[in-house]
């Protein structure tokens, strides 16, 4: 299973969305299926996209937030999946890519592929809806159901290491920033 | 030494005037009545954390769906939280208004303060926040409104100090 072929297979869920990815490749294929002046890609800022969409989701309660995470990320701010359980925002789906490594950063092994369990880990930290689809149509189905439930949701999925390994440059962060406010605003 | 919960209660009235709707914070003994106070309030809405870095991102979140918040945290947080600081809210040109409580600073009696307090100003100044101090219960609201309003104005961290004069009930 890769990043990609569970992207596509819920792109158009998330077209509606506030959708925070972390940098690298998870930007770089969501842009590449069409960017939505709804889609944030934070560049740098390492391991606080799902800070940045606990935040987001408390303070948009109308409108569903993804942030589309990954394992290097997620380790550097685990703290936080304390701190989103406690607050658990019934409009936000946190999304775990783990690929097992930082394949941005010249490909070395996160603790994952030596055996950290990140939906574990989500569990422990005592968030309620935990799920680790093993295929893609189960990725679907995982993301359907937090999208119609009304509860928060972390789905922790591995994928293989494919695809490209920036952000993509097409788009200042800054006017990717801008643009994304202002859509938060509009409605 | 409690907390001066009259000085809470300034900065509490303070923030809300500043049309803050949101407050990340890791309590500590001089901003935990500031943090009951705002947990109690129907009109704000807290989220503790684990580390004071999460606060930036939170921020940051609240900034992007158009709401105003405020971090709170102690300046050993501030240390904490600075990659955030510098690779979030200044890279991204996020308005985050930090209360800091100044630690380590004149007066201090707890070793384990000092040598952090040694670098809050410094800190503040190399990485170019905008900071000033706040002192007296009665000035507090417009300080918070002016740093909120340049903060918003600069798209920048802008840093307000709670001195021991203003938190602590003895003025220690």
């Amino acid at each position: 299973m890769t990043r990609l072929e569970c992207l596509s297979a819920v792109y158009d869920h998330l077209r509606e969305c506030a959708v925070v990815t972390i940098m690298g490749g998870v930007a770089a294929e969501l842009y590449s299926l069409g960017h939505r002046p709804n889609f944030l890609y934070l560049n740098h800022s390492m391991g606080l996209a799902s800070s940045v969409g606990l935040g987001l989701a408390l303070c948009k309660p109308e409108r569903k937030v993804f942030v589309l995470d990954g394992d290097g990320s997620l380790l550097m701010n685990l703290g936080s999946l304390a701190t989103t359980a406690r607050y658990a925002p019934p409009n936000l789906v946190h999304v775990v890519f783990d690929n097992q490594q930082l394949q941005a950063g010249g490909g070395l092994p996160t603790a994952t592929a030596t055996g950290a369990d990140l939906a574990a880990i989500a569990r422990a930290a005592g968030i309620q809806d935990v799920s680790s689809p093993a295929d893609v149509d189960a990725f679907a189905t995982a993301v359907e159901d937090a999208l119609s439930g009304d509860r928060h949701s972390f789905i922790a999925v591995k994928v293989e290491t494919t695809g490209p390994a920036l952000s993509p440059t097409e788009i200042h962060m800054l006017e990717n920033r801008f643009e994304f406010a202002r859509a938060m605003r509009s409605r | 030494m409690p907390a001066s919960e009259a000085s809470s209660r300034a900065v509490h009235e303070a923030l809300k005037a500043a049309g803050v709707r949101l407050v990340a914070a890791l309590p500590e003994s001089w901003i935990a009545p500031l943090v009951r106070r705002a947990e109690a309030d129907p009109d704000l809405r807290l989220v503790q954390v684990g580390r004071e870095e999460e606060g930036v991102g939170i921020c940051a979140g609240a900034h992007l769906a158009g709401v105003r918040s405020a971090l709170l945290m102690q300046n050993h947080g501030f240390l904490q939280s600075i990659n955030g600081v510098v690779s979030l809210a200044m890279l991204y040109r996020i308005p985050l208004l930090m209360l800091i409580s100044d630690r380590g600073h004149l007066g201090e009696e707890d070793p384990w303060q000092t040598e952090g307090g040694r670098y809050t100003r410094p800190l503040l100044e190399a990485l170019n926040v905008v900071h000033d101090e706040m002192r007296e219960a009665g000035e507090v609201k417009r300080q918070v409104a002016d740093a909120m309003a340049l903060a918003e104005a600069s798209l920048a961290p802008v840093a307000l100090l709670l001195t021991r004069r203003l938190m602590l009930e003895a003025g220690r």
